[in-house]
């Protein structure tokens, strides 16, 4: 089995799984009961935020735990968007933002907010000029993802960061890094970010868990109510073993200065090197280290990716988080505006610490297989 | 007063004459397998009736639910079985019994009683007025209508008194397993498991057959098809689901046979190779979701020349029936949202943007014979790598 799909999730490292283990067995107090096997929990807690701060060079106050990605997102934008409507109504984001952005700005755009969508390159960069431009007096919001999770492109978010700041010291920078947390170096503070999307998951870590970063100062208003853990900021009794397992998969990822994500980029580079043998494919792929995005002429991707997962290799078409809705032609691809011969036919083949040169091999060689194969029975 | 029971009509298998008891105890049985997830229940014939008795808790909807599936039953009738024989007892019970069933106290009624057991102090007429008049003194807003009335109040006194009012529609047909057994051939569309489930209603049991096409279709088609036959099987009880392989007959008829008339010649493979598994599950007959002129492979032209393949009835329920009236029964059963779930299926990957609608006989079979050298070794080949999946 070759798994080429770590975009969309990854396995658990053991020590993850360890950590998590004991959490649920030994540590199962309620962090907010008043006695000692509450407290043991809740140091938990309070050592796992200390642990991830320190991945960003952040407070362990400005981490605030959630679900996931796709809550950070909504607390960052809804959270934001509510707590600064006096101020203004302008928001500005971009084409090729995950759903978990663009479905909760669509929805504040319902509830009456204005929104300016930034294009992008063919390689999939934002314009710094039109969001430049973009930027007014009432804008009191910028969201922009660092890697988009389709194609790999990287967001040149630290200039983003400066001409926000120059033209409107107010407005809030948001920045979705679910896809790039862990796979390169982010110093919220030096890139004049705000809030800060990331997900558990997607390093190794377990499914429902994940965090917001949110800078000291950010005005921001709560979008879940109940028991006022976390500060008021999110209610609800902290997951405490997601949240063990969160900083641990955060220690391993971040350490060694990034050399793990080096490892990884090894692997893409070399996949991206070998994909030439084989014809008429288009590569797409971005600067980040784990993904690679190709397009094969004359072929529906759904059935190179059925070919594939028959021969033990999983991968996906499009991102895997959309693709079971019909026909939904991938925001990204439309964006990039690349060739209607190539969007059917586009695979995105991501990696991970765990996926070897070797694997890299065998897939190719099974593409070169099943790839003129499958384009002989095309739809006439 | 919880209900405790049911009294089960059966309609049509009723008349039955001489194999009345044979229906009746196919019925039975269906019976006790569908509450069996319930809970534990008795089922039982007493002079001409059917009741299904409570051993113990169990949920009142839940157990309607499972009743409404199962084919054969006419009407349910929730219904409390009094054991103590005393009037003022029975009084109060029935008392109790309306104000729980009927919350909205605005409705005319009549009490109809019938007295089993001549031990019993009061006749049938003395029964009537007697409870009658109590339920007139408690109940404000109701009336007396003995023609027309809203609210039946039934009171059997038997060995027990059994008293019920209203009856739940069941869902008609005959007892599963009192009519032989057919070859159902499911897609994951919303057709193929209604004519299942209507074909089960007359008494037939079900097995079915799906044709994939790996890497065309995925293992979500494939799951999906399973959930289809597992709701199609509360009705009709366990089927074996005999999923084929067809990518390779696909793709040998897409190279060398005209591609306007693919899926016919698609379908009349079908159609032998559902009944090859037919004949091995000593199924009597095929069944289809067909419905005349819905899509190209289903003119009554190419109707015809699908059916001519086989040798065994093949019975196409939703014949003539529009689109939404197939779709009312899907809803109706179930099927409909898990149909609907978008994947693709083996009959619409390689199809053509112009299929032929008035397919010729002739001019089919001589496409046909171009797949000769191969066409034997594909079918074998399906027929030995199907994987037959028991759903229940």
């Amino acid at each position: 089995m070759i798994y080429f799909d770590n975009a969309a999730t990854t396995r658990v490292f053991p020590e993850v799984v360890k950590v998590m283990q004991d959490a649920m067995e030994s540590s199962y107090g309620n962090p907010s009961a008043k006695h000692m096997k509450g407290m043991e929990a809740e140091n938990l807690v309070k050592k796992a935020q200390e642990v991830i701060a320190k991945t960003l060079k952040a407070k362990p106050k400005e981490i605030l735990f959630t679900s996931g990605g796709t809550e950070s997102n909504n607390t960052a934008l809804i959270g934001t968007a509510l707590a600064n409507q006096r101020k203004g109504k302008h928001i500005i984001t971009t084409k090729i933002e995950h759903a978990s952005v663009y479905e909760p700005i669509a929805w504040l755009c319902e509830q009456g907010f204005e929104i300016t969508y930034l294009d992008v390159t063919a390689e999939g960069i934002i314009d710094l000029e039109q969001l430049k431009n973009a930027i007014r007096e009432d804008t009191i919001l910028v969201s922009c993802m660092m890697i988009n999770n389709e194609i790999g492109a990287i967001e040149p978010i630290e200039e983003a960061g400066k001409i926000i700041k120059e033209k409107n010291p107010e407005t809030i920078f948001h920045v979705d890094a679910i896809q790039a947390y862990g796979k390169m170096p982010i110093i919220p503070k030096n890139l004049k970010i705000d809030l800060l999307s990331m997900s558990g998951h997607k390093i190794h870590g377990p499914k429902g868990i994940g965090f917001l970063y949110i800078k000291e100062g950010t005005k921001i208003q709560p979008i879940i109510f109940g028991g006022g853990q976390q500060k008021g900021m999110r209610s609800g009794t902290e997951n405490v073993p997601g949240i063990v397992g969160l900083a641990c998969a955060c220690e391993k990822m971040i350490k060694n200065d990034y050399e793990n994500a080096q490892r990884i980029r090894e692997v893409k580079e070399y996949f991206q090197e070998r994909i030439k043998e084989i014809e008429d494919i288009k590569d797409n792929s971005g600067q980040a280290p784990h993904i690679a995005s190709i397009s094969f002429k004359k072929i529906r991707s759904e059935v190179l990716l059925h070919a594939l997962e028959d021969r033990g290799i999983y991968v996906s078409s499009g991102s895997a988080c959309s693709s079971n809705k019909k026909q939904v032609v991938s925001g990204t691809l439309n964006a990039i505006a690349l060739a209607d011969e190539y969007k059917d036919g586009t695979l995105r083949f991501s990696f991970s610490i765990e996926n070897t040169k070797e694997e890299v091999d065998e897939t190719i060689e099974v593409l070169k297989e099943l790839v003129p194969m499958l384009r002989k029975f095309v739809r006439r | 007063m919880k209900v405790t029971a049911f009294l089960i009509k059966y309609g049509e298998i009723a008349i039955k004459g001489k194999n009345r008891y044979m229906f009746e105890d196919a019925l039975m049985r269906q019976i006790r397998f569908a509450m069996k997830p319930v809970g534990e229940f008795e089922v039982r014939k007493e002079s001409g009736r059917m009741f299904v008795e409570g051993r113990g808790d169990f949920d009142y909807d839940e157990a309607v639910e499972a009743l409404q599936k199962v084919f054969g039953i006419v009407g349910i009738c929730p219904m409390i079985i009094e054991e103590t024989k005393d009037i003022d007892h029975l009084r109060k019970t029935v008392l109790n019994f309306i104000d729980e069933q009927y919350p909205v106290k605005d409705f005319t009624f009549k009490v109809h009683a019938r007295r089993g057991d001549k031990q019993f102090p009061m006749n049938s007429m003395e029964l009537n007025m007697d409870i009658g008049e109590k339920i007139l003194e408690a109940f404000d807003g109701v009336r007396v209508d003995v023609h027309h009335p809203d609210v039946m109040v039934n009171i059997e006194v038997r060995k027990y008194i059994y008293i019920y009012s209203q009856e739940i529609k069941g869902p008609g047909g005959m007892p599963v397993g009192t009519n032989g057994k057919a070859m159902l051939l499911l897609s994951g569309g919303i057709d193929s498991p209604v004519a299942g489930y209507m074909i089960a209603k007359r008494g037939v049991r079900i097995d079915a057959t799906y044709f994939h096409a790996p890497p065309y279709t995925s293992e979500r088609a494939k799951q999906k098809v399973v959930d289809l036959a597992k709701i199609v099987a509360k009705y009709a009880g366990p089927i074996n689901l005999h999923v084929v392989n067809f990518t390779d007959i696909q793709l040998a008829i897409y190279e060398k046979c005209p591609h306007d008339e693919l899926t016919i010649i698609m379908r009349r493979y079908m159609m032998k190779i559902a009944e090859h598994f037919a004949n091995e599950g000593e199924s009597l007959a095929l069944i289809t979701g067909e419905s005349i002129g819905q899509v190209a492979s289903q003119t009554i032209h190419n109707l015809a020349i699908t059916n001519e393949v086989c040798h065994m009835p093949v019975f196409r329920p939703c014949i003539g029936m529009d689109k939404q009236e197939i779709v009312d029964i899907a809803e109706k059963i179930g099927t409909f949202e898990t149909s609907i779930q978008p994947f693709e299926d083996c009959c619409t990957i390689f199809v053509a943007k112009h299929p032929v609608t008035k397919g010729n006989l002739n001019r089919i079979r001589k496409s046909e014979q171009k797949l000769d050298d191969v066409i034997d070794d594909l079918m074998k080949k399906a027929i030995d790598s199907t994987e037959i999946i028991s759903v229940k």
